[in-house]
């Protein structure tokens, strides 16, 4: 038990430091991949094992899935721009900062007079940890947390897409002015990530016919197309 | 096996998170230094849980766990639409929010 504590802990400080320490992006995440399954096997050993799965499908498999794909989209490691901040004083003042936290984290915790922190933890009861424990818990003790944390989840995805979604005026400004469409009149920039520009209908390859005057005042103003719904990309 | 050893790996991988976040310049790696921090108070908490043993501590790390990956993907939109504005991916130089 010890030896896979100390084991499982100095691989979790390893991730730890090589996300602070390497200077490429990508490697950072999968440094930090490496810090969260040591993390969940330490969460395995204080018999928290639905929470160390949990850890592992959310964190090491989406969240860092959604890091990769970032990383890769932004780039990060094509400017040589330097990680560390050029300005050493105020690195190591950052360091000794953390040195000074983890101090008074330990007097706080080594100090406290707390005397089961000491021992092996109260005895436990059958379904400690499980799945059917952690479903009663949420469903009947912390339904209102778990309301909670649901209704946030939602809004942040809103917010994500609300964020990161293609949308005339948050960029290419200097793209042309997909032509009008049928019945539907709406103005939008060309690529707006839409099916029809997937199989290249129109857009980066096929030249675009003159935009309206409308439209052109309208880029010619800066303004935003104030017709499309953020996020609009139908046709 | 102690709980105090577990408490004492959770302040050092926070500690470790609080230097990233002051002294990376990249915002996508200070989101992940946040995420260190946020995995040590995990740790702590389901310590806590263990001491007591009972399953509220275990519940906090999950409600803590939602939490984390929302800030992840509201950050994650944020570093994407800087990215289309063309601005640049750097902490030190993104001191204004211009709207």
């Amino acid at each position: 038990m010890e030896i896979l504590f100390f084991l499982f802990s100095i691989v979790a400080l390893a991730g730890a430091a090589g996300v602070v320490a390497l200077r490429n992006p990508f490697y950072c995440v999968l440094s930090l991949v490496v810090h969260l399954i040591a993390l969940a096997l330490l969460f395995l050993l204080l018999e928290a094992q639905f929470v160390a799965v949990a850890q592992i499908v959310v964190y090491a498999g989406a969240v860092m899935v959604l890091y990769v794909f970032v990383v890769a989209y932004v780039g990060g490691g094509d400017k040589p721009a330097p990680l560390w901040r050029a300005n050493a004083k105020q690195r190591a003042l950052a360091i000794a900062f953390g040195v000074a936290l983890f101090v008074e984290l330990c007097v706080a915790l080594l100090g406290t007079g707390l005397s089961s922190l000491d021992g092996d933890g109260a005895q436990l009861g059958a379904g400690y940890g499980s799945p059917g424990q952690i479903g009663e818990l949420l469903l009947v003790r912390f339904l209102l947390p778990f309301e909670l944390a649901s209704f946030l989840l939602l809004v942040a995805a809103v917010g994500a897409v609300a964020l990161a979604g293609r949308r005339p005026g948050i960029d290419d400004d200097d793209l042309p002015v997909a032509p009008r469409h049928g019945l539907v009149e709406f103005q939008r920039s060309a690529a707006t990530g839409t099916m029809a520009e997937g199989v290249g209908g129109y857009g980066v390859t096929v030249p675009m016919p003159e935009p309206s005057e409308a439209v052109a005042a309208a880029h010619a103003d800066g303004l935003p197309e104030q017709s499309v719904p953020a996020g609009e990309g139908t046709t | 096996m102690s709980v105090n050893w577990y408490l004492v790996v959770s302040a050092l991988i926070f500690s470790i998170g609080a230097v990233g976040v002051l002294i990376r310049r990249n915002p996508l790696v200070v989101l992940l230094c946040l995420e260190l921090m946020l995995n040590a108070g995990n740790l702590a908490l389901l310590g806590f849980s263990r001491t007591w043993g009972d399953g509220d501590g275990q519940i906090f790390a999950l409600i803590v766990l939602v939490v984390a990956a929302c800030e992840v993907a509201i950050g994650l939109g944020i570093v994407v639409a800087l990215y289309r504005k063309r601005l640049p991916i750097d902490v030190d130089e993104l001191r204004e929010l211009h709207g």
